[in-house]
């Protein structure tokens, strides 16, 4: 009897109210990217235009906080991308002493509350008498998202016959040689999957950034600064080009796989 | 005159062998592993070597050691005690990628991300061949295993059969010592499997190159091995030809492993030089070689394989070992007739007779049979 409520138009219906409420504040975004506002504040219709994505630069303070948060982004993914893969591959190719520990350690930094980390990073720094600004940002980021890399990264290498890099050795490769040509692309798709998650966690994080900033100001710092004075339309138009490059970026993803599928 | 010819040819012919160095050698080697916290003797010392050219099997039931044994022949487990020896040489400690020996994996452990080329090519590369030398060999070994043509597709476009021959050529391509083979054919097809027996032994033939097989299938050893190691929890437990291990199981699970066999206990009753006779049931005679010293009193057991007993509704002259039963079963498998035979002591004999001429069953269930076999294939187990 509770099959009937789910079938037909009430699942229909059902479903587009989901998608409508995941996808409205993203179309609202883009919308007002286009609105051509005359006061402060972006926050009415009144009318279309372009002119924004023309004076897309014209803020220096906004263009200068977009800079750092790419650079500390691409740093952290990286960085992040780099030292994540190598614990991802221990942990999911070795039972060593300290391995459970470890495991523990990642799923903590994942599931700790970002305020909690924010505010015991700061202690860490200001203990330690290290000036708050672009390197701590980067720091911070990095520890944050290593964890993700870790996972992600271990979950392919979970997957992978370990005979693999056994023939490698066999046919005369070294550990280096089967790291480069045999391991590294079996698990090239996870370290890209999980750099890529670094990168997305580090250019839109707020907390822990607010934390261990200083001086420096990121992207969404600096939104949160101009909140209540008015959020100019240009930080739309920066957000609309963030998220379409991201959606490119998904749907090359899903448009390669499938290519290779049906190769 | 003619016993010294003899003995003079044998020599010259076994000498050159027996002074050769053999291309493998385990020297009482123990390997030890600690899971949960418990200390696990996969191997249990072993020692064996095989000849340069050698087709040479460890066959034995999953968890016997055989594989271990062998990775530790590739490199990949090291020995916990012995000596490990490749033409002589201690490779102990050698790295894998560093021993002249190449493996072809269970399963196969193709590159996923190369062609069946650069698969080929991948051992080769790493040895520094030029470009010319390594575009003549990989395409010669692809003729070899018939993939010519095949060479741009990758692994998981190809069949079991044609991964496995792309397996066996990456391997074979280095011109390697010796070749090992875990299981090659484990995951093929009853036909297809048959079929690549063949092949292997031909491949082997064509290069020369030692083979070590490891396999938990009795056929598959006998058919191709010009020697066979049965191991045994840890240890092997009889070192021969196949004929040997077929004909002369040295081991009650030896005669139990390889084929189907029959075993009887029973009390020496007389040794007179060369035989005993064993006493089983009453009108039961068993004779029995005394190559394993025995005395009056001893209990025996023996292996009868089921061919080469004759079955009877009369009881046999002569002076075969005979002993008497029920038949409890009789089969008719088309080529040959199966019994299964009951005797006094409750053991049951499996026998079985060639369907070579028109007379189709010798006895019906129930009927009281005698059986009989010369005295030679009786073997006494250790």
């Amino acid at each position: 009897m509770n099959r009937g409520l789910f079938r037909g138009r009430g699942l229909q219906i059902y479903t587009w109210l989901v998608i409508a409420w995941l996808v409205v504040p993203i179309a609202v975004m883009i919308l007002f990217g286009f609105n051509d506002t005359k006061g402060r504040f972006n926050t009415v219709w009144q009318g279309f235009t372009f002119k924004w994505y023309g004076r897309l630069f014209e803020i220096d303070a906004l263009t200068q906080a977009l800079i750092n948060s790419l650079v500390i982004a691409v740093l952290t993914m990286v960085i992040a991308g780099a030292l994540g893969s190598l614990i991802g591959l221990a942990l999911g190719r070795y039972r060593f002493r300290g391995s459970g520990s470890l495991n523990l350690v990642m799923f903590a930094a994942i599931s700790c509350a970002e305020i909690v980390m924010g505010a015991s990073l700061l202690s860490f720094f200001v203990t330690l008498a290290v000036p708050l600004g672009f390197w701590t940002i980067v720091i911070s980021h990095v520890m944050f998202s290593i964890s993700f890399v870790a996972v992600t990264v271990r979950a392919r290498v979970m997957t992978l016959d370990s005979s693999l890099e056994e023939a490698a050795r066999d046919l005369g490769a070294g550990p280096w040689a089967t790291f480069r040509l045999v391991t590294l692309p079996m698990i090239f798709p996870g370290v890209l999957a999980g750099s890529m998650l670094a990168f997305a966690l580090s250019i839109d994080d707020f907390v822990i950034t607010n934390f261990n900033a200083g001086g420096t100001v990121t992207f969404p710092l600096w939104i949160w600064g101009v909140t209540r004075v008015g959020i100019p339309p240009q930080v739309n138009v920066m957000g609309t080009i963030i998220f379409v490059v991201g959606l490119l970026i998904a749907v090359s993803n899903i448009v390669v796989s499938r290519r290779r599928r049906n190769a | 005159m003619t016993e010294i010819q003899a003995g003079t040819g044998v020599a010259e012919t076994a000498a050159p062998g027996s002074q050769q160095v053999p291309a493998i050698e385990l020297d009482n080697v123990v390997k030890e592993y600690t899971s949960h916290g418990e200390v696990v003797r996969a191997v249990k010392g072993v020692s064996l070597s095989i000849a340069e050219g050698e087709f040479f099997s460890l066959l034995g039931p999953s968890g016997c050691g055989k594989t271990t044994s062998m990775r530790m022949i590739a490199g990949f487990e090291d020995p916990t005690q012995g000596v490990v020896r490749l033409h002589g040489q201690d490779v102990t400690s050698v790295p894998p990628n560093k021993r002249d020996v190449n493996m072809v994996f269970q399963s196969y452990a193709l590159f996923p991300h190369m062609s069946v080329w650069e698969n080929v090519a991948f051992g080769l590369k790493r040895k520094n061949v030029d470009a010319a030398e390594i575009k003549r060999r990989v395409g010669e070994i692809l003729e070899v295993v018939d993939l010519t043509g095949r060479e741009k597709r990758r692994p998981r476009e190809m069949s079991g059969g044609q991964q496995q021959r792309v397996a066996l050529a990456r391997a074979l391509v280095n011109r390697p010592r010796a070749l090992l083979l875990d299981e090659p054919l484990g995951a093929l097809d009853l036909k297809l499997r048959q079929a690549m027996q063949i092949e292997l032994k031909r491949i082997q033939r064509d290069v020369g190159i030692t083979f070590v097989y490891v396999t938990h299938d009795q056929g598959e050893a006998l058919t191709m091995s010009d020697r066979i190691a049965v191991m045994n929890d840890g240890l092997v437990d009889q070192l021969a030809d196949p004929r040997e291990i077929y004909e002369r199981p040295a081991t009650k699970f030896v005669a139990g492993f390889i084929g189907t066999s029959n075993l009887l206990s029973g009390v020496v009753q007389e040794v007179t030089g060369s035989t005993a006779v064993l006493a089983l049931g009453p009108s039961d005679r068993v004779v029995i070689s005394t190559e394993t010293p025995v005395a009056v009193g001893d209990s025996v057991e023996l292996t009868v394989r089921p061919e080469k007993i004759t079955i009877a509704t009369e009881q046999p002259a002569g002076d075969r070992s005979v002993v008497r039963g029920t038949v409890s079963e009789v089969v008719y498998l088309g080529t040959s007739n199966n019994y299964a035979v009951v005797l006094a002591d409750g053991a049951e004999i499996t026998v079985f007779q060639q369907n070579a001429h028109d007379s189709t069953i010798t006895a019906e269930r129930g009927d009281t049979v005698w059986l009989s076999w010369q005295p030679q294939h009786s073997y006494v187990l250790r």
